[in-house]
């Protein structure tokens, strides 16, 4: 399994920064074009679950422990609820993100709240997809090569 | 181009689209290999991306592409894996019920396109009422340039709070089923009871 798929191996490599970059860029720009945090999330975990099918899981989960991705999992959710939460603390509403900022006259307090719900987003959303992928992934160890 | 050419050209984008749709959809229903189906399955949400983009839904279209195109696709396949490559044939019998029920459904689903709406209607339920007042208070009240993004994560924030917790949760019932021994490297489960289990 060491130089085999030698163009795939190759082409998952130039391609994997630019798959991270492109979800880093859909993540933070939801607010002025297309996307958001789940499409994000689903891009960034794609670029990992790529990377699992042509180098192998074992690769992969030296890269992204699944350990790390169970803590993702919940800090993704609990960042979300954790700024709704902090929107009440500061005498707003839940998820009232104009309480973030409300001197502002422009709605940053918005723009704050929505950026910071969508990274939770994100993260949750990424971390849920590669931990579905290793378990389903995980059950056999290698694709056989017939199976190709 | 006129403006005619234009709505011409949409058209036949549409009508193309819709039936290489239909076409991918009949194919994935006759076919009994399972890779095959897996691979159309992508396709058929390729598609359907492309013909979100052609009615101008960019953050539907998106979502379909890299949720339904891809996630969706390698997860089908790592299902597939772990079952056989061929789904086991079926006695084709004709059941004239089955046929009764299948014609009556489409002859009420057709019936019921009667009554909607034109493609892009401004009076259309959907462009009236919420959609509307979206559509004019977001300026003012989120200033977001994308209305989406502000009635999904603004508006409706509570409402992807519960999306979010849906999707751990998915990911919470996976490990559940698959996950005895995988979440520690693939760790063989046994479920015959011996000495090294029990300690």
């Amino acid at each position: 399994m060491s130089i085999e798929h030698l163009i795939l191996r190759v082409v998952i490599k130039i391609m994997f920064a630019p798959i991270l970059l492109f979800a880093l860029y859909v993540q933070f720009h939801g607010d002025y074009g297309p996307g958001g945090g789940f499409q994000a999330g689903v891009i960034f975990a794609v670029g990992f679950i790529l990377h699992a099918l042509i180098m192998g899981l074992d690769e992969t989960k030296r890269v992204m422990p699944i350990g790390v991705l169970k803590w993702l999992m919940v800090i993704g959710f609990l960042f979300y609820a954790g700024t709704g939460v902090a929107t009440m603390l500061l005498g707003g509403n839940l998820l009232g993100y104009d309480a973030i900022d409300p001197a502002s006259t422009h709605h940053a307090g918005q723009h704050w709240g929505i950026l910071l719900v969508e990274f939770g987003v994100g993260m949750a959303v990424a971390s849920t997809m590669m931990m579905i992928f290793y378990h389903f992934a995980g059950r056999e160890p290698e694709i056989r090569d017939e199976d190709w | 181009m006129t403006g005619a050419e234009i709505a011409n050209a949409g058209l036949l984008i549409d009508l193309s689209l819709l039936t290489m749709l239909v076409l991918v959809a009949y194919v994935m229903v006759r076919s009994r290999q399972l890779f095959a189906i897996v691979m159309l399955s992508g396709i058929y949400s390729l598609l359907s991306a492309a013909f979100f983009v052609s009615l101008d839904a960019v953050d539907v279209a998106f979502t379909e592409a890299a949720v339904g195109a891809g996630v969706s696709t390698v997860l089908m396949l790592g299902a597939m894996l772990l079952t056989t490559r061929r789904e086991k044939p079926i006695i084709a019998g004709r059941s004239p019920v089955a046929m009764l029920v299948a014609v009556l459904v489409g002859a009420a689903l057709i019936y019921a396109t009667l009554d909607m709406p034109a493609f892009g209607d401004a009076a259309s339920p959907a462009n009236s009422y919420m959609g509307e007042v979206y559509v004019e208070r977001t300026a003012k009240e989120i200033a977001v340039p994308n209305i989406v993004t502000a009635v999904l994560a603004s508006y409706r924030g509570f409402d992807t709070l519960g999306e979010t917790m849906v999707i751990f949760t998915a990911g919470l019932g996976v490990i559940l089923l698959l996950g005895a021994g995988s979440a520690r490297g693939g760790r063989e489960v046994s479920d015959v009871e011996d000495e090294d289990a029990k300690s």
